[in-house]
């Protein structure tokens, strides 16, 4: 028996062999029912076998000779289940791409060994990717018409692999495979003996599945308000994802009415638990006003409130996205008015090149910033494929023509750091020291948390600033109020005067530990991310912030993995002799000796680093007064 | 006791998908209602839309369009859970026109048949009621053009599928939004399989018309297809005498028009074990779709279900 459902996208261009590539599959996991293949025998009129005639569904396409929709197909194996979302190669169906992908956790691209990576294999991995897809794996095809050569093949995964560096795939892996007679899918084979990998079939049996979804917040948006009598009132969602627990303290958005989970009811009797996806009827405790659309979360653990969004919108009308138009939007269980006010620029899906533009045409996907009329409960797409995601609806036609996916806005920009900065000035040595009229102990029980500095020391491109974003959103979510000084950043304004000598550096150090030590006093919690390369400027940070304010964090990542990553090509440039005094380079990085936390980020995500972290620091919250 | 440690976070991945659009559709339509065939399909719909709005009833009558060609154990199964047992609102509708001229698969051919008393009569009853959103139990693994239609499809006012203009249907935000005389069919067992039908089934205990089970039955060949004499309306040709044969129906319908494979799977066990099995599809026993390869297709671009 099956044990779970996987679901994954097939995309190749036309004639790559993606419908026999299918067929294939259904046939040599034994699926194929007699009948059908009667059926197909007799449309292959007296030619060879041809599996792809088995996914060629519908007869207006056949006549032209094409695929032209989303056709779905199922097989089980003992091992799992499986739903294959067919999708077209053809130029202009983007669209149908989409459609196919936003629901699966694996994608097959499909290239002919002949041609190699062509543009369409691009586009396709890179709206696989954008959509959410974790899991891409390309099957290079036709492998009996190259001979079955290692070295074609090894050349086109290369390329590939050039490609899908730029993307943010978290797994991607290649396959050699001949469709028509099926080396590689079920059966090895034994005609590309240099092959030592998995063969299709196993890898789409063990890859693991959960591993794109969330599991963590709790998101149950509500369909329906159950009222069968007058003693009962239940919401019914589905869980979309997290878990959601009876005695949970809830909040419902958008209107943040506070309460507690009573009962959650199902036709087979109450549960203690529920977890995505399960569909599930909530009782609250309170008689609190829910309706349709309204989302139910942890209080400690809230999406973003808003009504303007940032997304990723992949258009798939004729008539095309304008700024300023409006269109209805289904998010959730809501649909809404939202007015397009800009777009801020159009993804050129094959290169991943941006391009200025004011519209979006058929097929084509574009950044831009919806006001709604309306705030809703949302995620970034990335972080919650369900509550990140929306589609747009013609409010003349009704047709879908958009589907969108939220980003994160972008963090504050440059500019409005440069308005803040002021000319430096001297330390005048006329000044006293004044007490404040309010305690540490006062302000931290006002605001519910022990106000800390979190200071993450290594080197550049360790992975500081990601890993403390992700601590700064988590403690958010949990609550608390917090803030980054980001070395980057703060060199914009406050620090712009000073360059990266050692008396500068050193100046820098300063200045943001007496700013922590500032945002520490008035009951923040502040993250660092900032190099700080030398021990005795770190010391001197731990005396103005207090030690016990202090926790230094080491994100410990190789100088060869950083220089390997590069991603603001800084290490290239410090080889070269461009930047002078780089950390690891050219200027020292002494390490800490005796780190509160030091994290290895090897092969870990920044969410897993973040984790432990947040682990290490322990609990931050303190009962306000009066609880 | 089913064992349903392995089977159940597939299948309560599927149940959860079935409830989602069941209780979508009911939030933003005015008018739905469940089209009730009696089947192993139907049985299951009815089953998650009586999960989905729990406590409350199912906010929707079913409809049931009798061909009154249907097996007999077919109309005693509906009356006696469907309106007894359940107490629940069906409709019962028959194209008492097309019945009078006396249509019948054995004097019309299958085609006109079908065309007056099942896709007619839907179109008569669905238009009586106002209906804006129809709920059906087809899967897409059933038959090569349900693959590609969408879980929630637009009809026009005509009741007519355009394969060519489908709404594109994006992660689970389903667009149930119409235009004037336009209405929505949906389809929530869209990703079961027939194998995930039958362990449902047995995995929920849920009641269904023991045809589905074999059983000694009086049955003729006739084209290649066993046939169950139900009753003495069906005209036998020469040398057409019913025997007695252990068998079952995969899928279930119109007795004329509907196949039994010899079998002795008398238990649900014993069908899922015959159907891991199976080389033959499920509706190799309905005679409807034999007409010409694509013909599920053009009778769904008339109406048809
Ligand atoms: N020689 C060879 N031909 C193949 C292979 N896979 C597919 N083909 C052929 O390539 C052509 C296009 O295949 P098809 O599956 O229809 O491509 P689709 O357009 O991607 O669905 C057909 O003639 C197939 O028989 C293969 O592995 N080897």
């Amino acid at each position: 028996m099956p044990q779970d459902l996987l679901r994954l996208l097939t995309c190749g261009s036309v004639d790559d062999g993606k419908s026999t590539l299918i067929g294939r599959l259904l046939y040599d996991s034994q699926l194929i029912y007699s009948d059908q293949l009667a059926a197909i025998e007799s449309a292959s009129k007296g030619l060879a076998f041809d599996p792809s005639l088995l996914t060629d569904g519908l007869k207006a396409e056949r006549e032209q000779g094409i695929t032209i929709d989303v056709a779905y197909r199922y097989f089980a194996t003992a091992k799992r289940a499986f739903i294959i979302a067919d999708t077209p190669g053809h130029e202009q169906y983007t669209r149908n791409m989409v459609t196919g992908a936003s629901t699966c956790d694996l994608a097959i691209l499909l290239v002919d060994a002949r041609h190699g990576i062509r543009t369409q294999t691009r586009r396709h991995s890179a709206i696989a990717t954008l959509l959410g897809i974790k899991h891409l794996v390309l099957a290079v095809n036709k492998m009996d018409l190259v001979d079955f050569s290692a070295a074609v093949y090894d050349d086109i995964c290369a390329e590939f692999g050039e490609f899908a560096a730029k993307l943010t795939v978290a797994d991607v892996q290649c396959v050699p495979i001949a469709a028509l007679p099926g080396d590689n899918l079920v059966h090895r084979g034994t005609r590309m003996p240099w092959y030592q990998g998995s063969t299709l079939m196993h890898l789409l049996e063990t890859v693991h599945v959960t591993s794109g979804r969330n599991t963590i917040d709790l998101r149950l948006p509500v369909q329906l308000v159950c009222r069968p009598d007058q003693d009962f009132r239940g919401y019914q969602g589905s869980i979309r994802s997290g878990t959601v627990r009876v005695g949970d303290d809830v909040v419902v958005l958008p209107s943040r009415v506070r309460s507690r989970v009573k009962d959650l009811v199902t036709f087979d009797g109450p549960l203690q638990d529920a977890t995505s996806p399960a569909a599930v009827t909530v009782v609250l405790e309170d008689d609190v006003d829910v309706s349709r659309g309204d989302v139910i979360v942890h209080a400690k653990n809230q999406p973003r409130v808003t009504q303007e969004i940032e997304a990723m919108v992949v258009w798939m009308s004729p008539a095309p996205f304008v700024a300023g138009s409006r269109h209805h939007v289904k998010h959730l269980a809501t649909t809404l008015t939202a007015r397009v006010d800009r777009i801020e620029y159009r993804l050129n899906i094959d290169d991943l090149r941006r391009a200025d533009a004011d519209r979006l045409q058929l097929n084509e996907i574009g950044r831009c910033r919806l006001v709604l009329d309306r705030p809703i409960a949302c995620d970034p797409y990335e972080r919650n494929r369900a509550t990140g995601a929306f589609i747009v609806i013609d409010r003349l036609t009704s047709d879908t023509v958009g589907a969108g996916m939220i980003i994160d806005r972008l963090p504050e920009t440059a500019r409005r750091l440069e308005a803040l900065a002021q000319p430096g000035d001297r330390t005048s040595t006329h000044v006293v020291r004044h007490r404040s009229a309010v305690t540490d102990q006062e302000r931290q029980s006002r605001v519910g948390q022990r106000a800390l500095t979190m200071w993450f020391t290594g080197l550049s491109g360790s992975g500081k600033s990601s890993i403390a974003a992700v601590v700064e959103r988590r403690l958010f979510e949990m609550g608390h109020l917090c803030t980054t000084l980001d070395g980057d950043n703060l060199r914009f304004g406050l620090n712009r005067d000073l360059a990266f000598s050692k008396d500068d550096r050193r100046e820098n150090i300063r200045r943001i530990a007496e700013v922590a030590r500032l945002f520490n006093d008035a009951g923040l919690i502040v993250l660092v991310p900032v190099i700080s390369p030398f021990a005795d400027d770190r010391e001197r940070a731990r005396e103005v912030i207090g030690a016990d304010r202090f926790i230094e964090i080491w994100v410990d990542t190789p100088l060869e993995v950083c220089e390997a990553r590069d991603a603001k090509g800084l290490y290239r440039k410090a080889r070269a002799g461009e930047i002078p005094e780089f950390t690891g380079v050219s200027s020292p990085y002494e390490a800490p000796s005796a780190p509160a936390i030091r994290v290895h980020t090897d092969d870990r995500s920044p969410e897993a680093c973040a984790e432990i972290v947040l682990a290490h620091v322990g609990a931050l919250r303190v009962s306000p007064p009066g609880l | 006791m089913p064992d349903n440690t392995h089977v159940s976070s597939h299948l309560r991945a599927l149940e959860a998908e079935s409830l989602f659009i069941l209780r979508e559709v009911v939030a933003e339509r005015d008018r739905p209602l469940l089209l009730y065939s009696i089947g192993k399909d139907s049985a299951v719909l009815l089953h998650l839309a009586r999960k989905a709005f729990h406590p409350a009833p199912p906010p929707f009558p079913l409809l049931h369009i009798d061909t009154t060609w249907k097996f007999r154990e077919m109309i005693e199964f509906r009356d006696r859970y469907v309106r007894q047992e359940l107490g629940l609102e069906l409709i019962v509708h028959t194209n008492t026109e097309a019945h009078a001229q006396g249509v019948s698969p054995f004097t019309h051919g299958s085609k006109t048949y079908t065309d007056l008393m099942k896709t007619e009569a839907l179109k008569q009853a669905l238009d009586a009621y106002r209906c804006d959103a129809a709920f059906g139990g087809a899967r897409r693994d059933e038959e090569k053009s349900r693959a590609k239609e969408r879980i929630v499809s637009v009809r026009d006012r005509h009741h007519r599928w355009d394969p060519k203009r489908q709404r594109p249907e994006v992660w689970n935000l389903f667009n149930t939004q119409l235009g004037p005389g336009e209405s929505l069919r949906v389809f929530p067992l869209s990703n079961w399989t027939e194998l995930d039908v039958w362990q449902y089934i047995h995995l929920e205990q849920i009641p269904i018309v023991s045809l589905y089970l074999a059983k000694r039955r009086p049955v003729v060949e006739r084209d290649g297809v066993l046939l169950m004499v139900d009753d003495d309306r069906m005209p036998l040709r020469p040398g057409e005498t019913p025997a007695m044969k252990m068998v079952r129906f995969r899928t279930l319908g119109c007795y004329p028009l509907t196949g039994a494979i010899e079998s002795s799977a008398g238990t649900l066990p014993a069908i899922i074990a015959e159907l891991q099995q199976a080389t033959v599809s499920e509706r190799q026993g309905r005679v409807i779709d034999f007409d010409r390869s694509g013909s599920m297709e053009e009778k769904k671009k008339d109406g048809y279900f």
